[in-house]
């Protein structure tokens, strides 16, 4: 019955995104210009570590794309929410469960599409990556969304408005970002931040991820990465599905 | 025979202001094939009642069975057993009617082949099969309320629950609309239990209204003998009637409309 119900979730949501082709183009936009006006400058920088600079940039960005975009998945049932179209779904025998997993494997694909898109962009400009590598980095992009999409929609189930939301997710996300050396390697930065960094889950994916666009697949950042990424996943999925079951929302 | 009874029915939230009791304890039955009115001035605890009888919110206090299943011990059960239609409705207005009844039809476990004849069936016992294939922005008031309960009805429920069904519909659509409770109860024997804040409809529609207050009953009867016992005379009006019950009217002057 998980199964049924979470195809079904599953396929409403997809067929929503493919009805809106533009935003699911729109999406990958924000990356993308980083991509062509940022990257640019990286390449004679010495940036310690392994490969090019686009093998660095690249991961990040993936991760980027992965956080801005999961992590605003919530705006989506917040306006639902307001159509009554949760409730109405709440009122028939469908897994909970599978009311979130649906949306959130739906996330999973259309980050996992765009990611392919900004992969494709960062070849024509040079990127040069190992194929394991680049699927691997899909793999985590995956994981990524899976769970900051789960603890989107687990806070908008207990937020009422698109306005209380938007400012909450800015808060979390823009930090997030800055300290998880997603744009350039934090090992450049002074000993405060490179420690603080650790603090951020994020920034053992983005090592990760790096080690496999240089095709280093045994280390112990690829180790503590997949640990990070599932633990996160497994946690996020945990209290979605416990909003999920519960909410009077 | 009773088909919903709840005994000390409650509803504490708990706000940064302190513990609001929305519903008090609300004892009530209902019996099988009955048109309940649920009325009550705004705030009285109709909304909640509706959504703890639906399984939408646990209840903090009391117990309640709907047809035969108990709330708290078999949700599923009760879910099986009821429709519910929100003041909001609830369909998603980028999809097409069709496909809206289709996913429905699935989500209470049929198949394929099944969820589409039955959307097939819907649409034509509500007069909706023109309307198929139009995205759901595209219907009126009247039509969006009648894919509401098309929607609602997927699964032949015994008892379907309406919060508001006719509020902002026009004249012409509230009749039908009133045409089509009668006639779910008389050809399917449902049990139709619906709040409103219109007490015309209350009156023409409802065998046996509830009226609820501050998250308490404070009567019940049929509209006839609450006239008589409250206003002083069967042909009191229901307004009247619900002025003497709660010291407050139904429902803001303006929002009554005057013609049917």
């Amino acid at each position: 019955m998980l199964l049924h119900d979470t195809a079904l979730i599953y396929g409403r949501y997809l067929r929503q995104s493919l009805r809106s082709r533009f935003a699911l183009l729109f999406g990958v936009l924000m990356p993308l210009l980083y991509l062509l006006f940022f990257g640019p400058l990286l390449t004679g920088l010495p940036l310690g570590g392994q490969g090019s600079s686009w093998q660095l940039l690249v991961p990040g960005l993936l991760l980027q794309l992965g956080l801005f975009g999961a992590s605003f998945a919530g705006f989506t049932i917040i306006l639902e929410k307001s159509q009554g179209v949760v409730e109405r779904m709440r009122v028939t025998p469908v897994s909970r469960l599978a009311l979130l997993l649906g949306r959130v494997l739906r996330e999973a694909t259309v980050f996992v599409f765009q990611a392919v898109l900004l992969v494709l962009a960062a070849l024509v400009m040079g990127l040069r990556a190992p194929l394991a590598g680049v699927l691997i980095g899909f793999a985590f992009v995956a994981l990524l969304t899976v769970s900051l999409a789960a603890l989107s929609y687990a806070l908008a189930m207990r937020m009422d408005t698109p306005q209380s939301f938007g400012p909450a997710i800015n808060a979390l996300t823009m930090p997030s970002m800055l300290l998880s050396g997603l744009m350039l390697p934090m090992t450049l930065g002074p000993t405060w931040l490179d420690v603080l960094s650790h603090l951020m889950p994020f920034r053992y994916l983005v090592d990760a991820v790096r080690d496999a666009y240089v095709g280093a697949y045994a280390t112990a950042h690829m180790l503590y990465g997949v640990l990070v990424a599932v633990g996160l996943a497994v946690l996020a999925v945990t209290v979605g599905t416990r909003v999920f079951r519960t909410a009077g929302a | 025979m009773a088909i919903i009874s709840t005994a000390g029915l409650a509803r504490t939230f708990r706000t940064k202001r302190g513990p609001v009791e929305a519903v008090r304890g609300i004892d009530l039955t209902v019996r099988e094939g009955e048109i309940l009115g649920f009325l009550g001035p705004n705030g009285a605890g109709k909304t909640t009642t509706l959504r703890m009888l639906t399984t939408l919110l646990a209840p903090t206090g009391g117990a309640a069975t709907v047809a035969g299943h108990d709330l708290a011990a078999d949700p599923a059960g009760v879910r099986r057993a009821c429709g519910y239609v929100a003041q909001s409705g609830g369909v998603d207005p980028q999809i097409t009617v069709r496909e809206e009844l289709v996913t429905q039809g699935r989500l209470y476990r049929l198949t394929k082949g099944r969820a589409a004849e039955r959307a097939e069936e819907l649409a034509r016992d509500l007069d909706l099969t023109e309307l198929l294939d139009r995205k759901c922005a595209a219907l009126s008031g009247g039509q969006r309320r009648r894919l509401d309960i098309a929607m609602a009805l997927t699964h032949g429920p015994e008892v379907l629950f309406l919060d508001e069904p006719t509020t902002g519909l026009d004249p012409g659509s509230r009749a039908d609309l009133w045409d089509l409770v009668r006639r779910l109860r008389d050809e399917h024997g449902t049990t139709v239990f619906l709040t409103t804040h219109y007490l015309d409809e209350a009156d023409a529609l409802a065998d046996r209204l509830v009226v609820v207050d501050r998250g308490v009953v404070v009567a019940e009867g049929t509209p006839s003998a609450l006239k008589l016992e409250y206003g002083g005379s069967i042909d009191a009006s229901l307004q009247d009637t619900f002025l003497a019950i709660t010291g407050r009217s139904a429902s803001p002057a303006d929002a009554a409309p005057l013609a049917v």
